[in-house]
């Protein structure tokens, strides 16, 4: 390795920010997008760790448990979407505080 | 070394993207915010030495997810008054208390990562290799995967019907 | 006559069963001759059967059925007569027909007459099943018995809630020495096998050696037993307070008949008390401490109840002094003496009571002696048998009592000193109750005299005690016989000139006005003192803060139930754990992320800091 590489852990930081930006974002916001939105900053920051240590050891696992990890994003926002569909022609609204009920 | 500066501005532009998709009202902003933040970190995937994983992330992130979040909002047809109402929820009385938990979640990540040292290979792990050891010792995974997607395929279908409310329930129920 | 003697107590319990059953039906004349006829009926065959024993001197022994049988134990329902036998049911029936014939009059007015007499031919009856039983068992039921009608007589005005407390006390006071006698009884059965009481004496004579320990135990726990019933210290603390009863009853009850009962359980198991000399030195100490203590309390007080009370205590000490000394035959003829004498007295401030409007305070009677004669001279004879004059009943029986204890080696002379100190005592007390009562200038006018149904129990009952010293006690078959030595007859004369003695100051003081005392009383150390005799040496006081109320303070502390807490901790813990996990189920999506989120930082600060090493 020439050392002009870029550092692994330059990444990861990276990926940190991204995680924690996204978690923020989940805890803060009420609007249902916007928490599904959170989800998939988190994941996509999640799928940067993994690609990156792949990366480092010169694997392909990385990128397999990357696919994996967009296979879970995109059945999640498949079945989150529809719920928010649900959601907004029940409650008239996407606030998740005024969902908070089991039953409807 | 070109390398490592397309990789610092490409996470200057994820990380900046992201948190102007994170604090924008309007839901369509926010989502375009998000896609230009996933295209930031496709670039470093590049970067980095996974071009099969950087090409997924923009046709399938980028592209087939967050089209469907755009039909979504689309449906539902938001307008004004939710962006209004958005503002209003970002106060920062609401938003002092995640964000400390969240900087103190980020400085134990930042604590950890830096025992890790070393950089990352400049070999890249070809498409190839992939399918291999997907289909190779990842195989039970892929089959879980299909799974889990054949389930939310279901789950999104019977969500998604416009007819199910409840009185529909309650008819389909009674008779 | 010998094989009917159970007739004797069944006659009174069938009254009383039948008055319970059918009084208020009856009329008020028709209870009144059921009450009295059926006592009056035992009397008589109590005195047929006396007149037999007379002649042939002969022990009864009937056992009409076994009780129980348990293993080997078979107390049967039987009974047993002898000399000492017959002076009790003497004293039982024969006062007691007295006192039931003056009760009619008394309790004329009163609106349970029935469920009075009820009680009172249960009372008879139940003391007769005691001094005529064969075993202890049986006489432990009589025991009972008697404590039971009691604690139903002294609470008989149950309205006033004084009365229920009197009752209550001097039922749970006994109950004390009632659970010390059933121990010794328990542990005689353990030790000899048997309860029947001369079986008993016999085996426990063949058993033990004089000075052994287990029959000192078991005599001292039967003289706890004795000492609860008959009031001594420290027991006695009921007895005054069940002065709230009907004055008949305290007569009755409280002052010929039951209070005496410890005196006769310690003269029939007088056989063990004879292997326990300890015990025996216990029994004289008690008694003379008490009839000490008991003397100054009743010099101070101005019930006239309360001063009669207090004396029956200190007379009740006499006789267990003669018990202690070994003087069996003179502590139960002053014990006839005293049912006779005391009853007189009682009955002779029922009178004053019942013709005073209900007034026991003896400073506001006063001059009573033209008005209520035969009252008077009830009183004056019986103070003088109580002072132990000569030539009263009192006189020969006390004096007996005195004499032995001189002669007893050690402790004697001391004993016989203390008994003459009470003896002036008790001269002073009673004789002062008759000056303030019946001289002096009238406070208060009687707005009736006694009725005949008074006045002949009274009159009868002063011929008793004026001649009861003549009588002869048939108990020189039951107990051993002494030496028959006399002491020296200076100590005779003394013992003869000491209640003079006292009478005069009691007359100095209290009539003439001669002796001055007002200064005396008046001085800081004579009112303390007054006061504290008049508080009966405090006792109550102390009880109520040594056992009283660290009893209620633990009752207070059981209310809360403490071992409850513990079980209640534990609910209240798991209230609270469901609080703040359903406050945690809010529903409220944010507040579960933050939840979460704290437990990713605390997982990873404990997967940091454990992997220190490894990383």
């Amino acid at each position: 390795m020439d050392g002009l590489n870029i550092p692994l852990n330059h990444i990861l930081l990276v990926s940190s920010l991204l995680f924690s930006i996204g978690m923020l974002g989940l805890m803060i916001r009420r609007n249902i997008i916007f928490i599904l939105m959170s989800l998939e900053v988190m994941l996509n920051a999640a799928a940067l760790a993994f690609v990156a240590a792949g990366a480092h050891w010169g694997q392909p696992d990385g990128q397999v448990v990357f696919m994996l990890i967009l296979t879970v994003a995109a059945a999640e926002v498949a079945v989150g979407l529809g719920l928010v569909l649900q959601v907004q022609k029940r409650f008239k609204t996407l606030d998740m505080d005024r969902a908070n009920r089991m039953q409807g | 070394m070109l390398e490592i500066v397309l990789f610092y501005i490409a996470a200057t532009v994820a990380l900046v993207a992201t948190v102007m998709a994170m604090t924008r009202a309007n839901a369509i902003h926010a989502l375009i915010y998000l896609i230009v933040s996933l295209l930031a970190v496709a670039v470093i995937f590049f970067l980095i030495g996974a071009p099969f994983a950087a090409a997924l992330e923009i046709v399938i992130y980028a592209g087939a997810i967050m089209v469907l979040f755009v039909f979504v909002i689309m449906m539902l047809n938001l307008g004004e008054k939710g962006d209004k109402q958005e503002r209003q929820w970002l106060q920062p009385s609401i938003w002092a208390g995640p964000a400390i938990l969240s900087i103190v979640l980020l400085i134990e990540l930042v604590m950890v990562i830096s025992q890790t040292s070393g950089p990352v290979s400049v070999t890249a792990v070809s498409a190839k290799e992939v399918g291999l050891s997907l289909f190779g010792p990842y195989v039970l995974a892929v089959e879980i995967a299909s799974m889990l997607l054949l389930a939310g395929l279901v789950g999104s279908f019977h969500l998604g019907r416009r007819y199910l409310d409840r009185d529909n329930l309650e008819k389909k129920g009674g008779q | 006559m010998s094989e009917t003697i159970w007739i004797i107590p069944l006659i009174p319990l069938l009254s009383s069963v039948t008055l319970m059953l059918f009084g208020s039906r009856f009329k008020v004349s028709q209870i009144g001759a059921l009450g009295v006829g059926s006592v009056g009926m035992a009397a008589l065959l109590t005195l047929l059967l006396a007149a037999e024993f007379m002649q042939n001197q002969q022990v009864i022994q009937l056992s009409l059925w076994t009780w129980m049988e348990v293993a080997g134990f078979a107390p049967g329902i039987s009974f047993y007569f002898d000399g000492l036998t017959l002076v009790m049911m003497s004293v039982i029936t024969g006062v007691g027909f007295l006192i039931h014939l003056f009760s009619t009059e008394f309790m004329e007015k009163d609106p349970s007459y029935a469920r009075y007499f009820a009680y009172l031919n249960m009372f008879v009856a139940a003391m007769l099943v005691l001094v005529m039983a064969d075993n202890l068992l049986l006489l432990y039921l009589g025991w009972e018995g008697v404590g039971v009608c009691s604690y139903l007589l002294v609470g008989f005005w149950y309205q006033h809630n004084a009365n229920g407390h009197a009752a209550r006390k001097a039922f749970m006071v006994t109950r004390i020495g009632d659970t010390a006698m059933a121990l010794g009884l328990l542990l005689l059965f353990t030790e000899l096998g048997t309860l029947d009481i001369q079986t008993m004496v016999g085996e426990a004579n063949q058993t033990w050696q004089v000075g052994d320990t287990v029959p000192l135990v078991a005599c001292l726990l039967l003289v706890c037993g004795a000492v609860g019933k008959s009031a001594q210290l420290p027991l006695h603390t009921w007895l005054p307070d069940a002065m709230a009863g009907p004055t008949p009853v305290s007569a009755l009850i409280h002052a010929a008949t039951m209070v005496t009962a410890g005196v006769y359980l310690i003269a029939r198991t007088h056989g063990l008390f004879l292997l326990a000399p300890t015990a025996m030195t216990v029994v004289a100490v008690i008694g003379i401490t008490t009839s000490l203590m008991a003397a100054f309390t009743a010099l101070m007080q101005t019930d006239i109840k309360r001063i009669l009370a207090y004396s029956t205590i200190s007379q009740i000490g006499y006789m267990f002094l003669a018990l202690g000394v070994g003087a069996w035959s003179a502590g139960i003829f002053h014990l006839m003496t005293h049912a006779f004498f005391k009853a007189l007295l009682f009955l002779g401030s029922g009178a004053i009571i019942h013709c005073l409007h209900h007034e026991h305070n003896i400073f506001k009677m006063g001059g009573l002696r033209t008005r209520m004669p035969v009252t008077f001279w009830s009183f004056m004879i019986g103070s003088a048998a109580l002072a132990a004059l000569p030539m009263t009943s009192g006189f020969f029986s006390k004096d007996q009592i005195l004499l032995q204890a001189y002669q007893l080696p050690d402790i004697g002379p001391g004993l016989w000193m203390a008994g003459l100190l009470g003896a002036l005592l008790t001269a002073i007390y009673s004789f002062r109750l008759v000056f303030v009562v019946f001289f002096g200038k009238a406070n208060t006018e009687p707005d009736k005299d006694t009725g005949w149904r008074m006045a002949v129990p009274l009159s009868v009952l002063c011929f008793l005690a004026m001649v009861g010293g003549w009588f002869m006690i048939p108990v020189t078959e039951v107990f051993p016989v002494g030496d028959g030595s006399h002491p020296a007859h200076w100590v005779e004369y003394v013992s003869i000139s000491v209640p003079i003695f006292g009478v005069l100051i009691a007359y100095l003081i209290f009539y003439s006005g001669r002796l001055k005392i007002d200064g005396l009383a008046n001085s800081g150390l004579g009112k303390s003192l007054g006061q504290f005799w008049l508080s009966g040496w405090g006792i109550d006081w102390l009880y109520d803060r040594l056992f009283v109320r660290p009893y209620y303070g633990l009752a207070n502390l059981l209310k809360g139930e403490p071992v409850d807490a513990i079980y209640g901790l534990i609910v209240a813990l798991n209230q609270t754990f469901n609080h703040w996990l359903s406050v945690a189920q809010s529903g409220r999506m944010r507040w579960y992320l933050a939840s979460m989120v704290a437990g990713l930082i605390l997982v990873i600060t404990l997967a940091a800091n454990l992997s220190e090493g490894v990383l």
